[in-house]
């Protein structure tokens, strides 16, 4: 092979992933000059860098959670699949379909190829675009849910059980935990799609990024602010706060409720116990094993650097196959208080 | 298997009794016979399966899965049969799973050698959840938090117009799975079934913990005082029709302990308390446990661990009904045929003095010997009524007794905790300034406390051996435990009963923590 290798134009610094003829860094884990952010959650899109190159969805999510002047000093907003190039590297954005507006990066340097996943999934989701695999030499690919045992069933299928739990318990509040971008407009979107017509109601942290999310094409039915809601309105409704708040005294309100959890962790008995939910409900926004396994073979990528989790056994599933994997060790992602469950790998 | 798996899901997470209930309930109402039958026999123990060893549960996942990974994800997961379940490579898509009768009549005739090759052929049938019930089914380890009281009072409110419980007790013992009789009385399909003499349970009467202020408020002259021993309470069921050992729970321990059975020669339901005592001593309740859960009791442990039963109280004598008598009188009938069976193997349990409130505290703390929990106070007008009534009877425990250990090593829980570190050995110093192990703690802590036991384990591991961390000799826990006894067994020469943990002395430096000799000077004197 005639290109240099990845590692000497895309550096592990301090800061995080450092491109160096580009001179940017991607979801930095500290504020720097320039920045191309994957999504908007906040273990990738940290405030106060200088420029920011995202999709405009992305930008928009960020102005609405860190505040329009900690979102990047400057904003550029790229079309998914629309090319630019800086300092010799062509670089693009292709979906996700993690959460709106999240995207791979895909670099081109004298020759080589480098897709940089961020965090993705490969099952269906109707509020965001659905992850398109990029061919590639190198594949930067997140690990949180790497190991054999998640498998994570259809998310249809956990919806299905949330209704037959609302049928069984009539009288009885379903308070469900989940992360406030990204995983509340998913439960959203697919009851509605299960035929839940009646109003949903969020807990006040969630209203606002549901509103933007409908400002930006992605309808979610009737939706109420819990407070006001009478006791005899919440009883039987299908209630949605962020995973933190699932045994603040605010819930008190609510009508002997069912407290599910909706997180990718939920498939681990342990991990729901700990929580104290009664209703674990498997719907992941991560790549589970199969889908990390499976998308590692579809770039056809010769070499993979894996970060973001479970890295050991990932590393070791794709060296079985012929594949060069090693692990990144950057620090510092998956560790946001909430994010898929509020629970660090 | 699909309702039966989304049944156990559920019941999983379900702590309310309500909601356990409304989902046993569903699941009897929805289910077809004879699956919800063999459905009710799983959850009340009644099946008794051709099972398969955690060994050859291994074996089936190594020979489908690569060694290595399967390591990473046991080891996060904490439980086997959840790791196989989830883990098990999906085969036929849209192959149907086994209905649960179908897999009970096929290990009714399956010799043990052939149940793994049988398990693997439906694990490729399942999904993941019943794959875990299969699992969970076939090594015995169901473990739902289902009493067979509670499946009972679910069958009760089945039928359009109910049934009482206590009617479906009387004629369980006489019914076999898939209890098809049984649902057709309860759905208004047939009659009650027949008991036919086989003896039957009556459900306990129960106490209620004596907090300090009710001791207070106790008019002692109305209460009579008995040991609360520690074994495990039992209901001996006797008659022309069969004799029956009962747990607490209504479970037929009966196999498990036919030296007491061999001496219910007699007619009468009594209530008691089953111990292990060797020559007039009752021996620790660690021996108990090595008899109880066995379907079969061998002859070389029934010698080197007899049983033996306190008698507490008498609910009939022959076919006479005593229930409702006060205790006073039913402990007279009680002796008086006490005095003429003499039965083996059993004693009364006596009479204390109840002279005041000090001496009765003074007897409560000075019972420090093994086999003695505290004191029961037990009204002496009081009727003998199935469930914990208000005010009637009341255990008295004495005070736990504690130490400040220092957390040597820790291991994944099982079931219930699994791929959390709950389990934990923990140690006091020695003379020469070692730290010897003198106990295993599985309970006692908060789930606030679990996830920072979890995290300090996980981030201050100094060695690894299989599923064992060893940790850094610092951390100091306060360990509580009901009694300490002499032990040739153990490497510290004591054993704990009941040890949990109290506290986490995170405020106390390890050198601190209480030297082995503290510990054995609370060994209580009598026993040696
Ligand atoms: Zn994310
Ligand atoms: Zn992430």
């Amino acid at each position: 092979m005639s290109a240099p290798a990845a590692e000497t134009w895309l550096q592990v610094r301090p800061e995080g992933l450092y491109c160096v003829p580009g001179d940017f860094f991607i979801d930095p884990l500290r504020a720097v000059p320039r920045a191309v952010i994957t999504h908007a959650h906040a273990d990738h899109a940290r405030p106060g860098h200088g420029a920011v190159l995202a999709s405009a969805e992305t930008l928009a999510l960020m102005r609405a959670r860190l505040g329009a002047g900690a979102a990047g000093a400057r904003q550029q907003p790229v079309g998914l699949g629309e090319a630019l190039t800086l300092g010799g590297v062509r670089l693009w954005l292709a979906p996700a379909g993690h959460v709106l507006g999240s995207a791979q990066v895909a670099m081109e340097y004298r020759g080589q190829r480098v897709v940089v996943s961020g965090d993705y999934k490969r099952a269906a989701d109707p509020t965001c675009a659905g992850f398109e695999p990029v061919r590639c030499d190198v594949f930067v690919t997140e690990a949180t849910f790497a190991l054999p045992v998640f498998r994570h069933p259809r998310a249809g299928d956990e919806i299905v059980k949330l209704l037959a739990s609302l049928a069984l318990f009539p009288e009885r509040s379903h308070l469900i935990g989940c992360y406030a971008l990204g995983k509340s407009q998913r439960v959203i979107a697919l009851l509605r799609q299960a035929g839940w017509q009646r109003p949903i109601y969020l807990h006040g942290t969630l209203m606002p990024l549901c509103r933007l999310y409908e400002a930006l094409g992605v309808p979610l039915g009737e939706l109420r602010p819990v407070i006001g809601a009478t006791k005899a309105e919440l009883a039987g409704a299908v209630v949605l706060a962020p995973p933190s708040a699932l045994a603040d005294r605010w819930s008190g309100r609510l009508a002997d409720p069912v407290t599910a959890l909706a997180s990718g962790w939920m498939q681990v008995r342990a991990r729901a116990r700990a929580r104290g939910v009664e209703l674990p409900l498997v719907i992941s926004d991560h790549a589970d094993w199969d889908a990390l396994n499976a998308t590692i073979d579809e770039t056809g990528a010769a070499e993979v650097w894996v970060t973001h989790g479970a890295e050991e056994a990932l590393v070791h599933a794709a060296t079985r196959r012929g594949v060069r994997a090693r692990a990144l060790r950057l620090i510092g992602y998956g560790e946001e208080a909430g994010e898929d469950g509020g629970e660090a790998p | 298997m699909k309702p039966f798996a989304a049944l156990l899901e559920r019941l999983a997470f379900t702590q309310a009794r309500g909601a356990k209930l409304a989902l046993l309930q569903r699941y009897f109402a929805a289910t077809p016979d004879p699956d919800r039958g063999f459905g009710l026999a799983a959850l009340t123990g009644g099946l008794r399966l051709a099972t398969a060893r955690p060994a050859q549960i291994r074996a089936l996942i190594a020979a489908r899965t690569d060694p290595e990974l399967f390591a990473l994800a046991y080891d996060y997961v904490g439980d086997l049969a959840e790791t196989v379940a989830l883990m098990w490579p999906a085969a036929d898509e849209g192959a149907a799973p086994p209905g649960l009768a179908e897999v009970i009549a096929a290990l009714e005739r399956t010799p043990r050698e052939a149940v793994p090759g049988q398990l693997a052929a439906w694990l490729d049938r399942c999904d993941a959840s019943e794959r875990l019930a299969l699992l969970k089914l076939i090594t015995g380890g169901l473990r739902v938090g289902v009493s067979a009281r509670l499946a009972k009072v679910a069958l009760a409110g089945l039928g359009a117009g109910g049934v009482a419980v206590e009617a479906i007790e009387e004629v369980w013992h006489a019914l076999t799975p898939p209890y098809g009789a049984l649902f057709a009385w309860l759905e208004g399909r047939g009659e009650r079934p027949d008991p036919a003499g086989a003896p039957s349970f009556r459900p306990p009467m129960l106490a209620h913990p004596l907090e300090a202020d009710d001791f207070a408020r106790l008019d002692l002259a109305a209460y009579r005082a008995e040991w609360k021993w520690d074994g495990v309470r039992v209901q001996l069921a006797a008659g022309p029709g069969g004799r029956a050992l009962f747990s607490r729970g209504a479970e037929d321990i009966s196999a498990a302990f036919p030296d007491i059975v061999a001496a219910m020669g007699f007619a009468a339901v009594l209530d008691g308390e089953l111990l292990v005592v060797r020559e007039g001593m009752v021996a620790p309740f660690a021996d108990l446990q090595q008899r109880l859960n066995r379907k079969a009791a061998p002859a070389r442990l029934l010698a080197s661990h007899p049983a033996a039963v306190q008698l507490y109280d008498m609910l009939f004598d022959g076919e006479e009904d005593l229930r409702a008598l006060p205790f006073d009188a039913r402990r007279a009938r009680l002796e008086a045929w006490f005095a003429r069976a003499r039965p083996a193997r059993m004693g009364l349990s006596p009479l204390l003095p109840v002279a005041g409130r000090a001496a009765l505290a003074a007897l409560r703390d000075g019972a420090r010997e093994a086999g003695i929990e505290g004191l029961m106070l037990k009204r002496a007008d009081s009727p003998y009524l199935a469930g914990r009534p208000k005010g009637l009877w009341w255990k008295w425990k004495r005070a736990p007794l504690t130490i400040d250990a220092v957390l040597l090593y820790a291991q994944h829980g099982h079931g219930k905790r699994g791929g959390l570190y709950s389990d934990y050995t923990f140690g006091l110093w020695r003379e020469d300034g070692t730290l010897v192990p003198v106990g295993k703690a599985y309970s006692g802590f908060t789930d606030a406390e679990l996830t920072f036991l979890d995290r300090w384990i996980r981030t201050h591991t100094v060695a690894r051996f299989g599923p064992v961390r060893e940790v850094e000799k610092t951390l100091v826990l306060e360990v509580a435990f009901d009694a300490a006894q002499r032990s040739t067994r153990h490497k510290s020469g004591v054993a704990l009963r009941f040890p949990r943990i109290s506290r986490i002395r995170t405020d106390k430096p390890a050198n601190e923590a209480d030297r082995l000799d503290t510990l054995l000077g609370l060994i209580g004197p009598g026993k040696d």
